[in-house]
Formats: C-alpha cells, structure tokens, sequence
C-alpha cells in the first residue's frame, strides 16, 4: 500500500492571513465535508439496515404492517429449524454454489492462461470472454431456462443428436440445479479469468526465465510459477464467488419464475426462500432471520477460507 | 466550472500496460516467460470456442425474439433469425409496458452512476490525500463491508421505505444505490497513483482552498478514473435485480422488473419473453459494445488491488 504524504500547508505559511484561526478549524474539519455524502447515504442505507437486521429477526413483523413488531425472541430461528424447506434451501445453496463456482474458477483459470499468451485479436478476445458481464441475471436466466427447455429446447435437441433422451431441466433436483448453476458458470467465467490476467501480469518475467532456464516446460511453469504466484488472487475470487453464490436469487427464481423453486424446492437457494417468507408469505422477521443465517454462513465460509489460504502458505513458507 | 462526473471524454484505459499489437515482436530471442509465448493452434482453438459460448446466448435470443412461438416449437430448431422481430417487439411493449421500463430504467441507473461517481470521487480524494482522525479506520471499515452483500439489509432497507411512503417509487431504488463502498476504494486508488501531491501542496501555497483544490486540480485529473466508475457502476445498476424487484411492482418497473414478470408467466410466448430480454440488454450491450476495452481494463484494474 503507498503511503501519502502529509498535506497539510508548510508551517511557513503566514499566519497574518486574514481569519487563520477560523480557516484553520475548517482546514482540519473540511475533510470530513468530502466523506459526509458517502457516509450520510452509508449510514442510512448500508450500515443501519445490516444491524437492524438481526434486531428484526427477533420479532414477528409481517409485510401488510411493518409498523407493528411484537417480541418473538429466538422464535424465528427456532422455526427455521424446524421447516424442512430451511433445510433443502441450505443443502441446495451449498450444492448449487460448488456446482456453479468450481467449474467456473478453474476454466476462468484456464482461459486467464490462454489469454496472457501474445497473439492476434488479443484485446477482442479478452473483451469477448467478458461479454456474459454485460447481461442481468433477468435476461441471461431467461435465455438459458429456454435453451434448457424440455421439449424444445436447443440443449436437449443437441444431446438428442449423441443419442441422449431428453432431460427435465426443470424436475429433476440435479438437472435442475446443473441448469442454474450454468447461468452462473456463463455469466462468471469471463470475469473471473480477467481477475486472474491481471494477477498473472503482475507476476515478475524473472521468474518464468529461471524456470525456463532449469528447464521447466510450460505446463511446469504454469503449475510451479503461476499458480503460486496467483495464490492471493485465488483466495481473493474464491471468497468472492462464495459470497456470491451464498446469494443466489435471480437464477432459481426465474428459472421457471416460482418463488417455490421448483415443485419439490429442489432447487431453492436461501436467497430465494428469504424472499419467499418475506415478500410470498408477508413473514419479514422470518425472512430476517434467513438474512442473518446467510451472513453468519459467509462469515464461517470466508473464515474457513481465510484460514486455508494462511495455513498452506505458512506451509509453503516453511519449506 | 465543469459538471462533476461527466463522461463524454473517452476515458483512457488506466493501465496502459498493453504492447501495441502493430510492434514487431522484440529480437529473435526465445520468448520464454508466459507473457511472452505465442499462442499456438489450440490457443486460439479454445479461445474461440470460448468467445462463441459467450456470445451465442445473446444471438439465439435475437433468433428467438425475431420467430414466431410456433417456430421455436420446431424440430430441428431454426438457427436463422426470421421476419417477426417488429411484431414482437410490439407484443412486449403492450404487454409488459417495456417502454416505461426502459426509461425508468435509464432514469434510475442514469441517477446511480452521477451520484455514485461524485460521492465516490469526493470520499476517495479525502481518503487518498487529507489527513483526519479516523481516516484508517473510517477506510478500514468502508472496504471491510464491500465483503458484505447488501442483500441482507434488505428487509429493514423494505420497511424504511415502506415508512417513508417510497414503495414503488424511483428513489427508493436511487438513494440505496449511490452507497458503493467499491466505488469508494476504486477512486483512492487512482487519486492514490495518479495525482502526485507536490501539485496539491502547490496550489495551497498558492493559496487555494481544498474546494478549489478539488474541482480544479483533482477532478480534471481523476476524469478517467471517474468515466470507468461510471461504467462500471452503470452496467451493475442497470442490471440489478433484487432490489428492485423488491421495492418496485408491475406498475412502476425498471427493465429487469419488466423481465421478471415476462418470465413469471404473465406471457407464455416464449418469442415475446426472448424480444423483451433483447430489448432489455441492448442498451447495456451497447455501452458494452463502444466502451468494452475500458471495462475490461477497469476490472483488470480494480483486481490488481481489491
């Protein structure tokens, strides 16, 4: 990180200049006047609504009256536990997200390689990869749930054509957790392989032309100077997607456009049953709490992470 | 003096980094580090076949959008667009109103991305270059909740607007929007690498006030920073989704709302749920289209140092 230098005026200043002490007060408090619009609104709409949150979750509030709050204690957790739905949402979230995050960073990974090799076009090609980006959620859903449809749809035709029989992109539990997950894998991979470019491109030349020199072959380099070099990045855009998928909501529900997630849930995100208490069943303090079970989800995910990333290059430290 | 945030100035790439592809490569030395090789046969296979999975979605929903439903049903499917573009167009915006989505939708991202950009530029040059109590912490707190997904705020988010009689209404969409703490970490950065401080402690000498300071010397400078802030900030409000299908209805939509209730069975026709889809990512993908390279180097660099 670089360190700035103090700019405060040099003390040659003249302090005869009139009102020093008065525009001395605002020199030192005029800082505070650039920040004050970024943290009135973040006061307001980021920071106060992430705490209330979990002072929500502890009363029965419904939608039609959110004026009203009546004490409800850890009853609104108590009940998560005991709805069956709480417990599908959380499995299909976790499969969802390492359905839709591993294949995603290992091909974003991939073509990050690729993409860093001096060619024609390079500048196309790396815009092109980044073309999903450019869509919403909304649109790029109701796309794939076409091409994923059963009976027409383009995915199926194709698999039709190798001799597969059609697949039920929408009833199956895995089918249909595989259909939401591409989304993500579409939207994603080209993003993510720009994030690792740019890590890849900060990763000092010297050190490929030793490995070239002890004779390492490319695919020696990649695995031996790259990947490590990239290890911060990794870490970075793991914890990224995992955030990401833990809030999963577009893509289930517009899948079929249900709220339910499919007629068994079976492919119900948290995301998707938070939204289905709050805004299908009016129950805001139930889906507060969802909100605050996703958070300390992220929490331990990031947490778990963290202490991956730390405890493997401490390892490789000690080597 | 000028208007803070304007884009029309093509932004420059900020990392200029890029080895001009008109350059010979350099001498006959063996190119040895990675990002020196040539790409090979396969390279250029695979990049291809990966530029053709991004883009095919996008040209199957223009062939979808231009058939008729009973076309789609077809076995083999068409992979040809065909004459019906226009009408289903005029299908969507009957049926689905896009054409008041559209302008709500470029009324609230327009909003986003000029307050985005101005509060974020202001609060980056602070942290950047004055000193005040709590600069770090204040600094340390901000990036900290860019982990935080603003989603789980979103049910206090609901009832405040609900108090305030904003349900339904552009601004609760807007005001929510403009807290964008990468924003504020992105403009630090730049203001970080690209405004020395010799040229601010010049100007105090000379006598200049911090505001003069800022919108004559900082602005000018952070212009590129700020048009990729605006970019970027632009895309993601136009695009979002959850909120505003939260805090809008049917009556009142942005274009992802609009889409929302397309493909939530309101219209069975699957053409006229791909024309609206079309109509909904054009303008973005347009933006997409003029301004990619300074996206894509945006994101490059606000990776380097997220």
């Amino acid at each position: 990180m670089t360190l700035t230098a103090p700019v405060t005026p040099p003390k040659s200043v003249p302090a005869s200049r009139r009102g020093s002490s008065v525009r001395r007060t605002w020199q030192k408090a005029s800082p505070y006047a650039y920040i004050a619009p970024f943290f009135t609104l973040f006061a307001a709409f980021g920071a106060f609504p992430l705490l209330y949150t979990a002072y929500v979750s502890l009363y029965r509030v419904e939608l039609q009256t959110p004026g009203d709050m009546e004490w409800r204690g850890l009853g609104n957790y108590t009940a998560l536990l005991e709805d069956e739905f709480f417990w599908i949402s959380l499995r299909n979230t976790f499969t969802i997200g390492v359905l839709s995050t591993v294949p995603q960073l290992v091909m974003a990974l991939g073509l990050a390689h690729l993409l860093n090799y001096r060619m024609r076009g390079r500048t196309f090609l790396r815009t092109a990869v980044l073309l999903p980006y450019a869509t919403s959620v909304a649109a790029a859903t109701l796309v794939f749930a076409q091409l994923f449809g059963r009976d027409f749809g383009l995915i199926n035709y194709l698999l039709g054509t190798v001799g597969i029989e059609p697949v039920d992109w929408q009833t199956g539990t895995v089918a249909s957790q595989i259909a939401v997950s591409a989304v993500v894998v579409w939207r994603w991979t080209g993003y993510n392989a720009l994030i690792y470019l740019a890590g890849m491109q900060s990763i000092p030349d010297e050190l490929y032309e030793a490995a070239a020199m002890d004779g390492a072959s490319r695919w020696r380099q990649f695995f031996h100077v790259t990947l490590p070099g990239l290890r911060p990045t990794i870490v970075f855009t793991v914890i990224v997607s995992t955030i990401g998928a833990t809030q999963l909501f577009g893509e289930p529900l517009l899948l079929e456009g249900k709220i339910s997630g499919g007629i068994s849930h079976q492919y119900q995100t948290l995301g998707l049953y938070m939204y289905e208490q709050g805004w299908g069943f009016f129950h805001l303090g139930r889906a507060a709490a969802i909100a605050w079970v996703m958070f300390l989800l992220i929490v331990v995910l990031v947490g778990v992470n963290a202490l991956i990333a730390h405890r493997r290059s401490r390892k490789e430290a000690g080597r | 003096m000028t208007a803070p945030g304007t884009i029309e100035a093509p932004p420059r790439p900020p990392r200029p980094d890029r080895p001009s592809p008109a350059a010979p490569p350099r001498g006959r030395r063996p190119s040895r580090a990675g990002r020196t090789l040539h790409a090979g046969p396969v390279a250029y296979a695979i990049l291809i076949i990966a530029v053709l999975v991004s883009a095919f979605p996008f040209y199957w929903t223009l062939v979808a959008a231009s058939r008729s439903n009973a076309d789609l049903a077809q076995v083999p499917p068409t992979l040809v667009p065909g004459p019906h573009l226009i009408r289903n167009f005029e299908a969507v915006l009957e049926e689905a109103d896009i054409g008041k989505a559209l302008l709500n939708s470029l009324i609230v991202s327009g909003s986003i991305t000029l307050g985005t950009v101005l509060c974020c530029t202001l609060a980056g040059f602070a942290f950047a270059k004055l000193r005040f109590r709590g600069r770090g912490a204040l600094l340390a707190l901000t990036v900290g909740t860019m982990m935080i997904p603003p989603q789980l705020g979103v049910i206090p988010l609901f009832m405040m607007i609900a108090e305030l009689g904003w349900v339904n209404q552009l601004q609760s969409v807007i005001l929510p929007g403009l807290v964008s703490a990468f924003g504020v970490f992105f403009m630090r950065q730049y203001l970080v690498q690209t405004l020395p401080d010799e040229l601010i402690e010049a100007a105090r000498v000379d006598g200049a006030s911090t505001a003069r300071i800022f919108w004559s010397i900082v602005v000018p400078i952070a212009r590129p920073g700020m048009a990729v802030l605006g970019l970027l900030t632009f895309m993601a409000a136009w695009n979002d989704f959850f909120w505003p299908v939260v805090a809008l209805t049917s009556s009142e939509p942005t274009v992802q709302v609009a889409l929302r209730q397309l493909g939530g069975g309101y219209v069975h026709d699957q053409s006229v749920i791909m024309a609206g889809t079309l109509l909904g990512t054009l303008p973005v993908l347009l933006v997409f289209g003029l301004l990619g390279r300074q996206i894509v180097g945006g994101i490059m660099q606000g990776a380097v140092k997220g």
